[in-house]
């Protein structure tokens, strides 16, 4: 019985360890980031995905697949300049 | 671990601990120190036996006899009272209920002329208050009469050391009076509790005080006055003669002075000194002592009306008291006080109130117990913590997290040491330590404490890092003697610590501060060290502490040195195994000299070393021991004795090291020696030859010829005897030997040797051989044994089954193995053997009927296999017609024999017929022994199960009734069992009438009960499909009862987690009732309903239920905001279920609507819902993503997914 509320009560701490997780504070910039990049990697990891882009933009899938390594760098852009308002 | 042959000390061994040597040296120092300022003192004069206390009492000498009315007040305050303030004022003694004040007078002080107070104050003798001078004064109470209390005075017999006990008054305190003078001034309870804690800072002041001023106490320094008539303080005064029943022999000294002073108060000092039993019935008394306290004039003038008034007691009034009572009234003055005499005055509420000293320290903390207190009575003490200095406020606050880590509940502990860890470095080591240690040395610390300090300890170490180094040294001396604890989480948790000390401190730190223990006279210290040099090699790793270990090991300066140094090695290959492997070369180079050394026992440590090298290497390294090979064998031809049995213990465990055909060779060396010690009459020697032959014979190059004609013929001579059997480390080495034998020799060729010794005539030997022959026969089964020795074999058993005297396993064991590894062969015996069982069934001995059946149960299978189905038939009726046994672990075996031969038989062919045999059962279910009821249902669901149709369904409904009961079960086995025999049953004779049954049962109060007929009716209703309880259950449902409706919802619950994917057909027909649950106010309602749907979910995965479970949804989600843990828990799971049953894409939907939300509260649940599927179905929510648009910062678009082509 208490085991399962202390995993419970931690469930937010073990939520917390992987990447692409949010919390309360978290910004648009960065849901949206982490949006980018799990589509990447998605459109990555999937060879008809990836077929499918190189087809519509008329390049090679070698090319496609470094572009998006690429914007996964910042695929957003910069974040946004931090608002100096404490809540 | 232990090596038998080593100079290990006995652990149990507690008399000496390194932490007393280092004390009692430390000790002697601080001794001569006192001595010195005393006569220091001395020579300036400053030191005297306190000679106005003499002259005071002189003065009032002649008034002990008189009836005074004396002012206690205006009586001198001589220092009398160590542990008291300045001026032992009357209020500070009234605390005392109960007691006489050592400085009274007769008459009270405060209500002078009342006579009524002649009467008796009721006194318990509590404990920590019984001072041998109140004794006298209440006659009625002395310690001789009371009955129960006496008990527990000799039971802990600490703390109230100085206390005469109930010896009573007249019994001089023992050793101390008749003793030294010194230790006699030192008595406080932490003194006489645990001597390791002199050099502490001493509790109570009592305790320390006199022993500054010893003037005050030679027995020059009380007067004559001070004594009883005819009292003598002399040695001789304490003898037990002086001593009768009733205590009143005027021969014994009334403890006086200081020593009856300071037992007087409990003070939280002398508090501290009592068990938490003691305190209890202290604690216990005093209420009861201020319960019946005599009414004072306050409280008659409140109790009479108006016009009442104290009369003046008759001019020539003496109250009546026998000689004997005088002579128990005898003034017990304190040294120098008046010899007077006087009632206690009555003791007023408040400051009786105030005397239990209330064990919660201010400020959220947690209680101390009793033994704490010794160590956290500072914290009871309330002070303004701005008015301390720094230090002061450290220690203060150090206390206070120990005092949490030590006894609070789980969330401060955690705090505490959280905070304790950070502000290590601020706090400081000494402070940390100072109150650590004497904590972690505590002798009443549970095991769970010592575990918590033991943390703290591992946490500030690794803050405190270097700054530890100038308490490596203290904190080795409390933890060193962890690691030879009996206990194996001490040795673990002493292994910690000084591995993470020696991680902190450095390796150099390390080596400095231990090296002068390794060549200390005292073996227990070099003991240890050598134990904590081992860990400390396996924290920083055995290469850095090679070269030290070199030069320890070459010592020329002492032997000990040398001994200790290979010690290390042993201990290094002892804890860390295997590890050793890349060292192990360097390692035996580094001792190998030792073989040769002149001291024995070097010699016998380096070969105790080697044999732990080696088994730690097994199999690898031999290459590594080449250079001892030839001092092994040298020596053994040329020592005798203990050092033999070491060099025989390295080759023993060489041998299994070695190639095939060396170990051969070097087998064959060994055995010579090793015969010829067969007859070694050394117990360790035996033990070790034991192990050595086992290795031996072990070995892959040992040929079974050799071990046939060379060693078995010995072997068997010197000790297969009856005084091996008798001691218990011998016997399981012979067996473990033997058995090792027969594995190389055959099971026929050692059986054949002992077989005739199961008709020993002693038991213990005959159980020896038992014992062998089962487990050589587990292991080589019974194929070469002959028919004759089958026959033999059978023979001896029966005869060794039939004569014990004490039932144990291991006849029954051993009866069982060799009948199954007979099988077939059994069938000519087995007639005998039934023979023997019924016979023994009948026996008068519920032992010896209790045994016949579990034998029963374990040859059931043979019996079944030589195809004497009659026999079995014939045993079935006579268990049968013992089913009326009254011993329930008799019965229970009866059952389970029963069971054994239900289930080899089969059902049909059962004898008595199940349709009589279950009818009996029925009235055995009631049975409340855990054993019986096991078997019994155990039992009864077979038959539930295999042959339900030989019984009447109505039989089967009265067995429902009785396992409703067996539902309330505490074992989980039993609750199992008879939840799966309602399955059965229902089964059987349809679910309707077990339902109906099973749905009343919702009703009952305990919880427990309920839960397990849900999982009952969940169970009927997966067996029976639940389209036959459906209709039923949702029906109840729609009683207006609480408990009948989470019933209703568990039983759903557990039904839809049964069956799966068959939940599909039966989603739409419940979503009603789900739909009214979730809306229902009742928490638990929404919190079951929630629980369904998750099972529900995740049964209708793939199966097109998205409209229904969408639905539920709706429902669902308004518990986003619930708080209580069960239900949230209930919440993530119904989401985790829809998330795979209706796609993680609606339920994202639903989740986006507050991730952004103004209100965090409302965030942060989102947030986890979000976090929740988002870990799921990570890329699944791909697509699903909202659509952001770009600002003229950020591009939030996704365009690919715009690509149309």
């Amino acid at each position: 019985m208490n085991d399962r509320y202390n995993i419970h009560s931690q469930l937010e701490h073990l939520q917390s360890k992987y990447i692409g997780t949010g919390h309360s504070d978290t910004t648009k910039w960065e849901w949206v980031t982490n949006q980018h990049r799990d589509s990447h990697s998605l459109f990555i990891a999937q060879h008809d995905m990836l077929s499918y882009f190189a087809l519509s933009e008329n390049e090679s899938r070698a090319r496609i697949k470094f572009n998006f390594l690429e914007r996964m760098i910042q695929p957003c852009g910069p974040p946004p300049e931090r608002m100096d308002t404490d809540d | 671990m232990y090596f038998p042959g080593g100079k290990t000390p006995d652990v149990s061994n507690k008399a000496r601990t390194y932490t007393s040597i280092m004390q009692e040296q430390e000790l002697r120092r601080d001794q001569r120190g006192v001595e010195d300022k005393m006569r220091e003192k001395a020579k300036t004069g400053e030191l005297k036996a306190n000679g106005s206390d003499v002259t005071v009492q002189q003065k009032k000498k002649r008034r002990w006899d008189q009836a005074v009315e004396a002012d206690a007040n205006n009586q001198p305050t001589p220092k009398r009272r160590i542990d008291a303030p300045a001026t032992p004022s009357q209020a500070s003694w009234a605390e005392t209920p109960g007691r006489i004040a050592p400085d009274a007078t007769p008459g009270s002080a405060q209500t002078p002329g009342t006579v009524r107070h002649w009467a008796e104050t009721p006194v318990h003798v509590s404990a920590g208050s019984m001072t041998p001078g109140r004794e006298p004064t209440t006659p009625g109470h002395s310690g001789a009469t009371p009955s129960g209390r006496r008990n527990r005075w000799d039971e802990t017999p600490r703390g109230t050391g100085e206390t005469p006990a109930h010896s009573g008054w007249a019994e001089t305190p023992k050793a101390n009076r008749a003793g030294e003078d010194k230790i006699e001034d030192t008595p406080s309870a932490s003194v006489s509790k645990r001597r390791s804690r002199w050099d502490e800072t001493p509790v109570t002041a009592g305790a320390m005080t006199p022993s500054m001023t010893p003037g005050a106490h030679t027995p020059g320094g009380g007067t004559p006055g001070g004594f009883t008539p005819g009292g003598a303080f002399t040695p001789g005064g304490a003898t037990p003669s002086g001593f009768t029943p009733g205590g009143i022999t005027p021969s014994g000294v009334t403890p006086i002075g200081n020593k009856a002073m300071q037992m007087a108060t409990p003070t939280p000092g002398q508090l501290m000194a009592m068990t938490p039993e003691q305190m209890q019935a202290f604690n216990w008394q005093k209420e009861i002592d201020i319960r019946n306290r005599p009414l004072s004039d306050d409280d008659l003038d409140a109790m009479f009306p108006e016009g009442y008034k104290v009369l003046q007691p008759p001019a020539g009034y003496v109250p009546i008291r026998t000689p004997a009572r005088k002579l128990m009234a005898t003034p017990t003055p304190m040294m120098g006080g008046t010899p007077g005499f006087k009632m206690q005055g009555t003791p007023d509420h408040q400051a009786n109130k105030d005397l239990v000293v209330d064990m919660q320290p201010k400020g959220n903390l947690p209680t101390l117990k009793p033994d704490d207190m010794q160590y956290f009575d500072k914290l009871l003490v309330d002070v303004d913590e701005e008015s301390l200095t720094p230090e002061e406020q450290k220690d203060r606050k150090i206390m206070k997290f120990l005092l949490k880590i030590k006894n609070g509940t789980p969330p401060m502990r955690k705090a505490a040491l959280r905070q304790i860890t950070d502000k290590a470095r601020e706090l400081g080591a000494g402070p940390l330590f100072n109150q650590i240690l004497p904590l972690l040395m505590s002798p009443t610390l549970e095991d769970q404490e010592r575990h918590l300090l033991v943390k703290v300890i591992d946490r500030i170490l690794y803050k405190l890092d270097d700054l530890v180094r100038p308490y490596v040294h203290k904190i080795l001396v409390v933890i060193e003697p962890l690691l030879i604890d009996e206990d194996y989480y001490a040795r673990v948790e002493g292994r910690e610590i000084i591995s993470n000390l020696a991680k902190a401190a450095g390796l150099a730190t390390m080596i400095s501060t231990m090296r002068p223990d390794i060549d200390n006279m005292d073996e227990y210290v070099r003991n240890t060290t050598a134990r904590a040099f081992a860990v400390v090699a396996s924290a920083l790793g055995i290469p850095s502490l090679l070269p030290f270990l070199k030069a320890v090991c070459r010592s020329k300066k002492s032997w000990q040195a040398r001994h200790t140094g290979i010690k290390i090695v042993q201990q290094i290959s002892i804890l860390m195994g295997c590890a050793v492997l890349p060292h192990l070369k360097s390692l035996v180079e580094i001792i190998r000299h030792g073989l040769q050394d002149e001291q024995q026992k070097v010699r016998t440590i380096t070969a105790l070393s080697l044999a732990a090298l080696a088994e730690a290497a097994t199999p690898y390294g031999i290459e590594s021991f080449d250079t001892v090979l030839k001092p092994l064998w040298k020596g053994i031809r040329q020592f005798r004795g203990k050092g033999l049995a070491a060099f025989l213990k390295a080759i023993g465990y060489l041998i299994p090291l070695m190639d095939a055909e060396y170990a051969n060779y070097y087998t064959r060396e060994v055995m010579l020696i090793l015969i010829r010690e067969f007859q070694s009459p050394d117990e360790e020697m035996k033990k070790i030859v034991l192990k050595v032959v086992k290795q031996c014979c072990a070995t892959d190059g040992v040929e079974p010829q050799y071990i046939k004609d060379e060693i078995l013929p010995p072997f068997f001579k010197h000790f297969w005897n009856q005084r091996m059997a008798l001691d218990r480390r011998n016997y399981r080495q012979l067996v473990d030997t033997t058995v090792e034998i027969a594995n190389k020799v055959g099971a026929a060729e050692i059986i054949n040797r002992v077989v005739d010794d199961l008709k020993d005539e002693s038991e213990q030997y005959r159980k020896m051989v038992m014992e062998t022959i089962e487990k050589v026969m587990a292991n080589l089964g019974a194929s070469d044994i002959d028919s004759r020795l089958e026959e033999q074999l059978i023979d001896g058993i029966l005869y060794a089954f039939q004569e014990q005297t004490t039932e144990d396993v291991v006849m029954l064991n051993g009866f069982g193995v060799v009948v199954n590894s007979l099988a077939k062969r059994c069938k000519p015996y087995l007639p005998q053997i039934c023979g023997t069982i019924l016979w023994r069934l009948n026996n008068k001995s519920a032992k010896v009927r209790q045994q016949a059946a579990d034998l029963i149960s374990r040859i059931a299978v043979v019996m079944k296999t030589c195809q004497e189905e009659k026999l079995m038939g014939h045993l079935g009726v006579v268990l049968y017609e013992y089913l009326g046994e009254e011993y329930p672990e008799v019965l229970g075996s009866i059952l389970g024999a029963l069971k054994g031969i239900v289930n080899v038989i089969g059902m049909t062919k059962m004898t008595p017929p199940i349709k009589d045999l279950l009818p009996r059962l029925t009235p055995i279910l009631k049975n409340r022994h855990e054993k019986v009821q096991e078997n019994c249902i155990d039992l009864v669901g077979r038959i539930a199960d295999r042959g339900s149709e030989f019984v009447p369904a109505r039989e089967w409904m009265r067995i429902c009734f009785e396992l409703l009961e067996l539902l309330k079960a505490h074992k989980k086995a039993i609750r199992r069992a008879a939840v799966n025999t309602f399955g059965y049953i229902a089964k059987a004779i349809g679910p309707h009438d077990v339902l109906a049954t099973l749905l009343n049962n919702l009703k009952v109060q305990e919880r427990q009960n309920r839960v397990c007929t849900t999982v009952a009716i969940a169970i009927v209703a997966e067996t029976c499909s639940p389209f036959t309880v459906l209709p039923g259950l949702m029906n109840e449902y729609r009683v207006p009862e609480l408990n009948v409706q989470n019933g209703v919802l568990k039983s759903l619950s557990f039904m839809f987690e049964y069956i799966g994917e068959m939940g599909k057909d039966y989603i739409y027909a419940v979503t009603g009732l789900l739909e009214d649950a979730l809306m229902d106010r009742d928490l638990v309602h929404r919190q079951t309903a929630m629980y369904t749907i998750q099972h529900l979910a995740l049964g209708v995965y793939g199966f097109d239920c998205e409209d229904a479970l969408n639905h539920l949804l709706n429902y669902v989600w308004p518990n986003v905001f619930e708080t209580s843990p069960h239900v949230v828990q209930a919440f993530m799971g119904a989401i985790e279920g829809m998330r795979l049953g209706l796609g993680s894409t609606r339920v994202l939907q639903y989740a986006l609507q507050g991730l952004f939300h103004p209100a965090r509260k409302v965030r942060d649940v989102y947030w986890k819902v979000y976090n929740t599927i988002y870990i799921g179905a990570e890329h699944a929510m791909v697509p699903a993503y909202p659509r952001m648009e770009n600002d003229d910062r950020n591009t939030y678009m996704r365009y690919e997914l715009d690509y149309v082509l």
